[in-house]
């Protein structure tokens, strides 16, 4: 099937295919030499390309590289505590790193170790999947005041992120928070502010993060989204989840739950809204019992229009929104009302998307928020159709800031399909030898730059695991850099 | 056994990556008859909201992980869903997430 898939490509590409039975490229002598790869980010968009890079090319080698100590991106420091088998995927993509053609070399940043141009003279491919570490912003008056912060800070506080770890957030002495946005994230974060910190403590969420939960009196979220409940992007699992979290009641104005021809006509070309709007319906069920101290509200059709300072003139004290409509029909426009509205509240958590961050000698579309690209292939701007010889994107950083785990094994599949088309047409080295790791690792041995290997992590792991153990969690995250470099770089030979 | 589980043991690539949890959309497959469709029980939530990301869902989609074989559904046929060049598209409708 894959020969055949094979062959209509090349065909399609004006290539002749040699006509054999087995795959083209799983010998080393048809290619005449390693095939040279680094891919930058171990995330999950990392880690499929990886894989199937490996599975494709027996004669590849991957290098994988990773800023942090530990590898995994999102699925460790974005995936909520309280969903631990969203995390499962990390068994297989150790099965990958555990490969002895891949190397994971963790506490290695691109631009800071080295740089894009080093990575492409040493090897015949450059896969960046560094995702998306930063964030879109509103834009508007009272933004940088305190208490208020993206999403992505806040799950990288509670998720024990080295660099989240010393966000000022103080829940004491708020009683109330609004989320700005209604996606899975918004949904995440308004949860864990919600759930009871008993259930939490149980999780692998970080010390800290539980620590300030269990003083935390926060009582009150509203999770506030431009449009409808019919527009809503959230998804009906993670939905169905918050509906139902104990000692918590479900708000929501019937009023926003009218839907016009055009709501309904979204609805029939969408499973996943129709899920997720017959789920807002039903919400008043999922709040029948008595004893529900803290309360959770979906605010529809409200634009944020500025956060408002408390009277130090420092502090976030509340969100000035317009009330909107959705106006005309395919496609619809958003249009405030002229009517405005206000919620007190002492911290805001913005979830309105991640914005990737360019690099050095990186061709990015500053507009979307990503590298241009052709299948994967980087395009030299955005104006032009010429990629630049081995150089390719996958996951957040290709398609922007959207999808789940799953949507990045698709993503890598197309990326990994042009490279071998790439490779069968030796456009990516033009048959050149290249160092490879050898090349990296006389690089970072320079700049006297220790890489954490992937045993290097096993035992960082370990002794999270043990750390945790002790407290009935999964794990207690080694949060602080230099503790994790001293695990995770112990005993290796130099 | 599960049709993912039977998946692996004879090799095919079936990516499972919560690992039967109902935590992704990976294993999904589609019936291609009908008839043995019908014949399953119905999905639970858990299942139809994860078949609710899956890639090229269609009118006999289930997750692999969740049908268990059995001798009422000897002979069935799974497809795997094609892997599409779509990303590049305009008015591609990104994924939540």
């Amino acid at each position: 099937m894959k020969v055949l898939a094979m062959a209509r490509r090349a065909s399609r590409l004006g290539l002749r295919f040699p006509g054999r039975s087995r795959d083209l490229c799983t010998g080393s002598d048809d290619f005449g030499m390693p095939l040279h790869v680094c891919v930058v980010g171990s995330g999950p968009a990392g880690f499929y390309v990886a894989k199937k890079l490996l599975k494709r090319f027996d004669f590849a080698r991957v290098d994988i590289l990773e800023r942090l100590p530990a590898p995994f991106g999102l699925v460790r420091s974005g995936v909520a505590p309280d969903h631990p088998e969203t995390k499962v995927v990390i068994n297989q993509f150790s099965r990958t790193a555990e490969d002895e053609r891949c190397r994971f070399f963790g506490n290695v940043c691109l631009g800071t170790d080295v740089s894009l141009e080093e990575l492409r003279k040493n090897y015949h491919v450059v896969v960046l999947a560094y995702g998306a570490e930063s964030d879109h912003r509103l834009g508007i008056p009272g933004e940088d005041l305190e208490g208020v912060f993206s999403a992505r800070q806040f799950v990288w506080w509670y998720n024990g992120h080295p660099d989240g770890k010393d966000l000022p957030i103080n829940l004491n002495d708020v009683e109330t928070a609004v989320v700005l946005g209604q996606g899975n994230v918004a949904l995440d974060v308004a949860r864990i502010l919600l759930r009871s910190p008993s259930e939490l403590s149980s999780t692998d969420i970080a010390e800290h993060a539980v620590k300030a939960l269990r003083t935390s009196r926060i009582r009150k979220v509203y999770v506030v989204g431009r449009r409808g409940p019919v527009q809503a992007a959230c998804t009906a699992k993670e939905l169905r989840e918050i509906l139902g979290l104990k000692g918590v009641e479900i708000v929501i104005n019937e009023a926003d739950l009218q839907t016009t021809d055009c709501d309904l006509e979204e609805l029939q070309s969408s499973r996943i809204h129709k899920r997720v709007f017959d789920l807002f319906c039903k919400s008043a069920t999922f709040t029948k019992c008595a004893g529900r101290d803290k309360q959770l509200q979906f605010v529809f059709f409200r634009a944020p229009v500025s956060l408002l300072a408390a009277e130090d003139g420092i502090h976030v004290r509340g969100v000035h929104l317009q009330k909107t409509r959705l106006e005309g029909s395919h496609p619809r426009k958003l249009v405030g009302t002229g009517e405005f509205e206000e919620l007190d509240c002492g911290l805001v958590l913005k979830s309105i998307g991640y914005k990737s961050l360019p690099v050095p000698d990186l061709p990015f579309d500053h507009k979307k928020g990503v590298v241009p690209n052709y299948f994967g292939r980087v395009r030299s701007s955005d104006a032009t159709n010429e990629t630049e010889r081995g150089l390719y994107v996958a996951g957040w950083l290709k398609r922007g800031p959207t999808g789940i785990i799953g949507t990045n094994e698709v993503c890598a599949q197309e990326v990994v399909t042009s490279i071998e088309e790439d490779v069968n047409r030796a456009v990516v080295s033009n048959l050149k030898e290249v160092p490879g790791s050898v090349g990296l690792e006389s690089i970072l041995s320079e700049k006297n730059k220790r890489y954490i290997t992937f045993e290097g992590w096993e035992r960082l792991n370990e002794t999270e695991m043990e750390k945790g153990a002790v407290k009935g969690k999964p794990r207690e995250k080694i949060v602080g850099i230099d503790e994790a470099l001293a695990i995770g770089l112990a005993k290796e030979k130099e | 056994m599960s049709m993912l589980e039977a998946a692996h043991e004879n090799e095919i690539e079936l990516e499972g990556a919560c690992e039967g949890s109902l935590a992704c959309s990976t294993c999904h497959v589609i019936f291609m008859d009908e008839e043995l469709y019908q014949k399953l029980p119905e999905p639970s939530d858990e299942e139809n909201d994860m078949l609710d990301l899956a890639f090229g869902l269609t009118e006999t989609s289930r997750l692999g992980c969740q049908i268990i074989a059995k001798p009422e559904l000897d002979g069935m046929r799974l497809a795997l869903p094609p892997a599409t060049r779509n990303f590049a598209v305009d008015g591609h409708v990104p994924k939540p997430h």
